[in-house]
C-alpha cells in the first residue's frame, strides 16, 4: 500500500474515534436544515431548486472547516508524533496530500448527507439536476479550499483554538472579497483592473458562477489551483520548519 | 563495509544559541552506543539530525552509506527512531497503530501480520494489544515506541531516552533487548542512567555544551574518574567531564 493511504486511512478513521465526526455531522445537517427552510425559505419560493441550500454553503463551511482541519498538522506537534512521522521513508508530499484528502472526504461525507433536501425538491417539482450537479460540486469545492488553508494554518502552530482562528479569519476574508459591497468599497480608490483581481481570487466570484449551475473549466481551474497551491505551501512550511 | 551511521561535523543553531557544535559520530553494526550528557547538551538535537527530524545546520550524515540530505527516503529506510518521549497517537489501539507504521513504511500487506507478530512477542505487548494507547502505563507506552521503531527489523536503532520513565523490571527488560540486537545492528541510545552504559553499551559518547568531549569504551570512560575515587566512578567520571571546571567536585 502506499504510504499516503495509510495516512489518510489513519486520519479518516481518527475522526470517528472522537466525538469530532458525530459533533460535525448533527450540526452541519442541522445548521443545513434550518438556513434551508427557515432562512433560505425553499418551500416559500415555489421553485423546485436547491439554491437557498447551496447559498448556504460557504458559511456553513466558514466555521465547520476549520473544526475538521484545525487538528490535522498542530495535534501532530502537539503529542510529539510529527517526529514519527517526519522521519517514515515517504515524501512529505504524500503525508499533505493523505491528510487533506482525509479531511475533503470526511466534509464530503458531511455533504453527500444533505440528500433528502435532493431528493424533497425531486419529489415535491421537477428541478434542475444539473444545477444541482453543478451546486454540489461549487460546495464540494469550497470545501476543499477552506481544508487547504485550515492544513496551512495547522502547519504553523502547536495549538488548536488559534489554527481554527485563524483559519475561520482567513476564510471569511476569501468570501468577503467577493461581495459587491466590499468590492465598492475598494472601487473608489482602487484602479478597475485591482478590483477586478480581487473579485477574481475570491471564492465568492467562482463559488457563485458555478453555483448557477453552469460548469466553467475557469472556476475548476481556480479551485484546483488554489487547493494545490495550498497543499504545497503546507508541504514547504512543514519541511521548512525541520530548519529549527 | 562503510560505518551505518557516519555524521561529521554537525553544527545545530536555533537563532544565536548554538545548540550542536561540531559533533562527529561514526557507528558500525554491533555496536550500542551510549549517547550522553547533561541536559540541554545536545543529544536530542544531534539525534533529531542523525533521523533528519531537523536538518544541520552544517555538516553531513550518510545512513547505510546514503546521504541523507540527498536521498532521504532510502535513508529513512534503514532506520527505526524512538523519539523523546515515545509520542504515539493516543486514540488508536497499540494494533492498529503498529500495522498504520508498517503501512507507512511499505512493508508488503501480507507480510505485516508476521512482522506485528513477531515485534509483539519480542517487546511482549501480546496483553495489550488490542488496549487504546492513552488507556496505557508509560512503561507501556515506551515499549509501544520501541515496537514502532523495530516493525521493519532495521538495521540501524536511534533511540532517545529508551528506559526514561520505566521501573527497574521493565528497564530490565529493555536492556536485554537492546543487548540482544546489538550483536548485529547499529544501536545509539541516550540516557541518563550511566549504569545502562556499563550495563549495554560497547562505547560511550559524551557530549557537553555542543561537542564530543568523551568516545570510547565504558572502561576508558570508568578511568576518567580521579584515582582516589572508588564509589560511583561513573557518575565522577561524567561529571570530571561535563561540569563547569569550578564546580567539579570529587
Amino acid at each position: 500500500m502506499s504510504a499516503w493511504r495509510a495516512i489518510f486511512q489513519r486520519e479518516f478513521s481518527s475522526y470517528f474515534a472522537t466525538p469530532v465526526a458525530a459533533v460535525f455531522l448533527v450540526v452541519f445537517l442541522f445548521l443545513a436544515g434550518i438556513f434551508t427552510f427557515s432562512m433560505g425559505g425553499l418551500f416559500d419560493r415555489g421553485q423546485a431548486d436547491l439554491r437557498p441550500f447551496f447559498q448556504f454553503v460557504p458559511w456553513l463551511f466558514l466555521f465547520l472547516a476549520p473544526s475538521l482541519s484545525m487538528r490535522l498538522w498542530s495535534e501532530e506537534r502537539r503529542l510529539g508524533t510529527i517526529e514519527i512521522l517526519t522521519t517514515l521513508p515517504l515524501g512529505i508530499t504524500q503525508a499533505v496530500a493523505g491528510k487533506f484528502l482525509a479531511a475533503w472526504l470526511f466534509a464530503l461525507v458531511g455533504l453527500a448527507l444533505t440528500f433528502p433536501l435532493w431528493v424533497t425538491v425531486s419529489w415535491l417539482g421537477d428541478p434542475d439536476q444539473g444545477a444541482i450537479v453543478a451546486g454540489y460540486i461549487a460546495s464540494a469545492m469550497v470545501g476543499g479550499l477552506f481544508l487547504g488553508i485550515g492544513g496551512l494554518v495547522s502547519a504553523m502552530t502547536k495549538n488548536q483554538v488559534i489554527a481554527f482562528v485563524v483559519t475561520v479569519v482567513l476564510c471569511f476574508l476569501s468570501l468577503l472579497t467577493g461581495f459587491p459591497v466590499v468590492l465598492e468599497f475598494f472601487r473608489g480608490w482602487l484602479a478597475p483592473s485591482a478590483i477586478d483581481l480581487i473579485a477574481g481570487v475570491s471564492v465568492m466570484t467562482h463559488f457563485s458562477s458555478l453555483m448557477r449551475g453552469v460548469i466553467e473549466l475557469r472556476d475548476l481551474v481556480y479551485f484546483a489551483t488554489a487547493i494545490a497551491a495550498l497543499l504545497a505551501a503546507t508541504a514547504l512550511v512543514i519541511d521548512w520548519r525541520k530548519s529549527g | 563495509m562503510p560505518a551505518l551511521i557516519n555524521a561529521q561535523n554537525l553544527h545545530k543553531s536555533f537563532g544565536a544559541i548554538r545548540a550542536v557544535n561540531g559533533v562527529s559520530l561514526t557507528v558500525n553494526a554491533g555496536e550500542v552506543v551510549g549517547f550522553l550528557g547533561p541536559n540541554g547538551a545536545g543529544k536530542t538535537t544531534t539525534m533529531r539530525m542523525l533521523t533528519g527530524f531537523l536538518d544541520p545546520s552544517d555538516g553531513s550524515i550518510t545512513i547505510s552509506g546514503v546521504s541523507l540530505h540527498d536521498d532521504p527516503i532510502a535513508a529513512r529506510r534503514c532506520f527505526g527512531y524512538l523519539p523523546e518521549g515515545a509520542p504515539a497517537y493516543p486514540d488508536m489501539t497499540v494494533r492498529d497503530y503498529l500495522t498504520f507504521i508498517a503501512r507507512a513504511r511499505a512493508i508488503a500487506p501480507r507480510e505485516i501480520a508476521a512482522r506485528l507478530e513477531s515485534v509483539v512477542a519480542r517487546i511482549h505487548l501480546g496483553g495489550v494489544i488490542d488496549q487504546v494507547i492513552e488507556t496505557l502505563s508509560k512503561g507501556f507506552k515506551r515499549r509501544v515506541g520501541i515496537a514502532q521503531a523495530l516493525i521493519h527489523d532495521p538495521p540501524i536503532l536511534i533511540m532517545d531516552e529508551p528506559t526514561d520513565g520505566l521501573d527497574p523490571n521493565q528497564k530490565h527488560e529493555v536492556r536485554e533487548l537492546i543487548r540482544a540486537m546489538g550483536s548485529t545492528k547499529a544501536i545509539v541510545l541516550s540516557t541518563h542512567i550511566l549504569e545502562e552504559v556499563e550495563a549495554v553499551c560497547t562505547r560511550a559518547v559524551v557530549i557537553a555544551a555542543g561537542r564530543v568531549v568523551f568516545d570510547g569504551t565504558p572502561e576508558e570512560f570508568e578511568r576518567r574518574a580521579p584515582a582516589h575515587v572508588t564509589r560511583n566512578r561513573m557518575d565522577s567520571a561524567f561529571r570530571a567531564m561535563t561540569a563547569p571546571t569550578s564546580e567539579v567536585v570529587t
